[in-house]
């Protein structure tokens, strides 16, 4: 339908981006394929290690899954996307496909291992998410393909992620954000670390300096510090209302040395509510 | 030609609002509230921002909280929709209600609608809400005359009315 319609017609999921837009005039769909009632695409399932989301899946249905209580940055990131009656409507894959700058989901689901499975009048295709989100509001889906599902590996039990960002208040995006996953070895030092910011470049910004400062240490004040100062560095923000690039990257700097502090607590097996802050 | 209101085929609906179920013909881009509003003259849901912002215009849609300013209405097709008209049972004020006016949990009202069905909403996944899980369950909801001190204090009267 969306192929027969061409260039004209925007899929429509949970409404919650691209309805205000077209209120704003700042899209103007001549038609909208409206996802909604298509069956089967908003489950939530575990199968062996994977966690697998239907693009249609709500931010609330998540946020409430036992499923994704095992993975607590996913439960980060959906309790604290906007406010209730957004996240009643909102979806995964919109969110994904939309791939605003400072939408929640992308650091969240890039600093774990996540695929986006794709499907068009071409078949279908898996893209890892690194390679899905090319540029600000723009993916590598063709005319007419859809996200159909969202594929994440559960983490090892020695892992612990978070996912911490500062709001002006729920209904409008973070200021900043920060995803931290760290995995442990047998003794305690960190495997592995994936480091990814929101809000502060075109697209989520991988720390890859704050990574290495984390991998092969023991997770301390010290290795904290070094994490999110290189963290400071990677961000890469504009000045705009929500504040000054400078202010921004102290913010960077926080948050990072939260989240590190959080998902490290978590990996060693701790339980630890974490939520946003809101200015 | 440009398709215009005139010449947009409408598309039928069922909804069930406040418990009283309508067979309509809308056009497919018409938005909750305004079906709400302008269509079966419910005006006590009200629009503020227009924006998803403040949540004026909240009501249950399926039992869960939405913002009917940026909900199609085709989207309530088969559903129940509650709004704050839905409340009151027999002339008898909901426990909601009533708590918001014992606690002068607003000045104006304009927003109050909204607060009363979101804090439905969330007494009813939460009967006892804390205070964290009250700020975070009204979040969606702006108040722009009350500092919200009175409005916390009626959600807990309401949790107390309900449980």
């Amino acid at each position: 339908m969306l192929a027969a319609l061409g260039d004209e017609a925007r899929p429509l999921a949970g409404g919650q981006s691209l309805v205000p837009l077209m209120k704003l005039r700042l899209a103007a769909p001549a038609h909208l394929v409206d996802l909604n009632f298509v069956p089967g695409l908003a489950s939530i399932a575990r199968e062996n290690g994977t966690l697998r989301f239907g693009a249609l899946a709500r931010h609330a249905d998540i946020e409430a899954s036992s499923l994704v209580q095992q993975v607590p940055i996913l439960h980060d990131c959906a309790a604290g996307i906007a406010d209730v009656q957004v996240r009643n409507r909102g979806t995964i894959g919109g969110s994904l496909a939309e791939a605003d700058p400072s939408g929640d989901w992308a650091p969240v689901l890039l600093a774990l291992e996540t695929s986006v499975h794709v499907t068009g009048p071409q078949g279908e295709r898996t893209i890892p998410l690194a390679d899905f989100i090319t540029d600000a509001y723009t993916t590598q889906l063709a005319r007419a393909e859809l996200i159909r599902e969202i594929s994440v590996q559960v983490p090892p039990k020695s892992s612990g992620g978070a996912y911490l960002a500062f709001k002006r208040c729920a209904p409008v995006y973070a200021t900043a954000s920060a995803a931290v996953q760290l995995t442990l070895d047998a003794s305690g030092t960190c495997a592995q670390a994936r480091v990814f910011l929101g809000c502060v470049g075109l697209t989520a910004v991988r720390a890859a300096d704050a990574e290495a400062a984390l991998a092969g240490k023991d997770i301390g004040t010290k290795t904290i510090e070094a994490a999110a100062e290189a963290a400071r560095a990677a961000a890469e923000p504009h000045s705009d209302m929500r504040g000054s690039a400078e202010y921004k990257k102290d913010l960077v700097a926080a948050l990072v040395r939260r989240a590190v502090e959080v998902a490290a607590r978590r990996a060693r097996g701790e339980r630890v509510e974490l939520s946003h802050v809101y200015a | 030609m440009p398709e215009t209101a005139a010449t947009i085929p409408r598309v039928p609906i069922r909804v069930t609002v406040n418990g009283a179920e309508q067979a309509l013909e809308i056009e497919p881009r018409l938005l909750l509230v305004d079906l709400l509003r302008e269509v079966l003259n419910l005006t006590g849901t009200h629009v503020g921002c227009d924006t998803s912002y403040c949540g004026a215009c909240t009501v249950l849609l399926n039992g869960a909280a939405v913002k009917s300013c940026t909900v199609l209405a085709v989207h309530a097709n088969g559903g129940e929709v509650l709004t704050v008209e839905g409340l009151a049972r027999n002339g008898e004020l909901h426990p909601v209600q009533k708590a918001f006016a014992e606690c002068q949990g607003l000045q104006c009202g304009y927003c109050t609608p909204g607060f009363l069905l979101a804090t439905l909403q969330l007494l009813r996944g939460n009967p006892s809400p804390d205070e964290a899980a009250v700020r975070k369950g009204l979040a969606g909801n702006t108040c722009r005359c009350t500092g919200y001190q009175n409005i916390f204090k009626a959600v807990e009267a309401a949790a107390r009315a309900m449980r």
